[in-house]
């Protein structure tokens, strides 16, 4: 599924392989968030339905791919969780998961680095802070 | 370029404009948010033509086959007629047929007037004399009228005139068919899930019925949940389709209850997966109490059904519904 010769234009999005490399990341991500303790349980009481809508949202984010987020929708879509102690060790586990994920679906170290960075450039906003 | 019709009349697309822009430029009030296709927000039905599979992907196939599709990366070869969401027929129909199916549950047919295109599983809402209720099909099309199941709610207002008014030959409306909650043909090996609560019975009957009469030749494993005995219901005749099909098996189980020849005792989410701990490639269809929904599709994702294999409708209670 990924695209192996990696011609300087193509975007990161490109070079992951696009929406299907969001289709086919996005249970093993959302399936491992669900299985992770410290994690888990900001996910309780929503439809799961909903939540793959948002991690779908998420990841095509931080392949670097056509979602546009803002720092404010960013803040405010987290706020709740501040409020129920959503802090820097939480972010770091769904950074790893993220890693891990990725990983388990066959994308390249490099890669997977770029995707961490764009995700951790979100870590103030999502802490509000 | 090709051109869309929208509520009667028709746009022409520029180079390169999705349906939506289309529809944003000349002043049509599209809800929309994301524009890529993955918030899914705008979510439009056509009606006639053909629109593009990029602007199907990541649906689920019981959409796909409705016509659903997102207008913002929709960019059509050829004409389309497309729909908001939502906009369906409404029938007069003729109560034909009442019949007890347990002390709480009872079987309603109904005949409308002219021909309803409906998938078994899906549902209808009735209407009569201002008040609106959702119930599920539990028949097919082939059968000619709608079945539903009604469960009797304490104090509910056309779930008793349905149990202790109504006779063959009233009328009612129809509104619908809705929902997303039914068989799609292809993957005919494949092994499916069938799992509810209460009157959630019905779309799984009418589910497990059209599966069939499509040829499904993988296994199919129906668990039916109840608070105790007497919630269970339609048990004679899916024995009796267990022995006449060998792909079938049905399993009743209840909440309390003391051992009963052939009735699982304990929560449905744990009768299901001391069953089947393993659950990559099945398909899962999740029917009734919201709450019980929610868990079971979390329960059967994180055994291994992937998301998009897994098809629910959870029953609202009638003031999220009406």
């Amino acid at each position: 599924m990924y695209i192996m010769q990696t011609a300087p234009a193509q975007s990161l999005y490109e070079q992951l392989g696009g929406e299907a490399a969001v289709d086919a990341a996005v249970d093993v991500f959302y399936r491992k968030v669900l299985s992770y303790d410290r994690v888990s349980s900001f996910f309780d009481d929503v439809d799961m339905d909903q939540q793959i809508a948002k991690q779908k949202a998420f990841l095509t984010m931080v392949f670097g791919g056509p979602v546009a987020y803002s720092g404010k929708d960013m803040s405010t879509g987290h706020a709740h969780l501040v409020q129920r102690g959503l802090n820097d060790s939480h972010v770091d586990a769904v950074i790893e998961i993220l890693a891990d994920s990725l990983r388990e679906v066959g994308a390249p170290e490099h890669l997977i680095a770029q995707v961490a960075a764009i995700a951790e450039s979100a870590r103030a906003q999502v802490l509000n802070r | 370029m090709p051109a869309i019709e929208f509520e009667g009349v028709s746009y022409t697309l520029v180079e390169k404009e999705s349906v939506l822009d289309a529809l944003l430029r000349n002043g049509v009030k599209a809800v929309h948010s994301c524009k890529a296709g993955s918030c899914g927000s705008c979510l439009m039905r056509a009606t006639r033509g053909q629109v593009p599979a990029r602007s199907q992907a990541g649906l689920k196939d019981s959409w796909k086959a409705q016509g659903y599709f997102l207008p913002c990366v929709c960019h059509p070869e050829a004409d389309i007629s497309l729909n908001g969401v939502g906009e369906d027929a409404q029938l007069g129909a003729t109560v034909t047929r009442l019949d007890m199916l347990s002390p709480d549950v009872l079987r309603a047919r109904i005949h409308c007037d002219a021909p309803i295109s409906f998938r078994a599983g899906q549902y209808v809402t009735i209407m009569r004399e201002g008040l609106a209720r959702s119930y599920s099909i539990a028949s097919l099309p082939e059968e000619g009228e709608l079945e539903l199941h009604v469960r009797r709610i304490s104090g509910g207002k056309m779930s008793g005139w349905l149990h202790d008014q109504a006779r063959v030959g009233d009328r009612v409306t129809v509104l619908g068919p809705s929902g997303e909650c039914f068989y799609v043909p292809g993957k005919e090996d494949q092994p499916i899930l069938l799992v509810g609560t209460g009157t959630g019975l019905a779309p799984l009957y009418g589910i497990l019925k059209d599966a069939l009469q499509h040829g499904h030749r993988g296994p199919i494993h129906l668990f039916h949940g109840a608070l105790h005995q007497g919630g269970l219901y339609l048990v004679e005749e899916l024995r009796r389709l267990v022995r006449r099909h060998a792909q079938i098996e049905y399993t009743p189980a209840v909440l309390n209850g003391s051992d009963a020849e052939g009735i699982a005792i304990g929560a449905i989410d744990q009768v299901v997966l001391r069953r089947f701990p393993k659950l990559s490639g099945w398909r899962g269809y999740i029917c009734g109490d919201p709450a019980i929904v929610r868990l079971l599709k979390k329960k059967l994702f994180l055994s291994g059904m992937a998301s998009r294999d897994i098809y629910s409708d959870a029953f609202l209670p009638a003031a999220q519904t009406s």
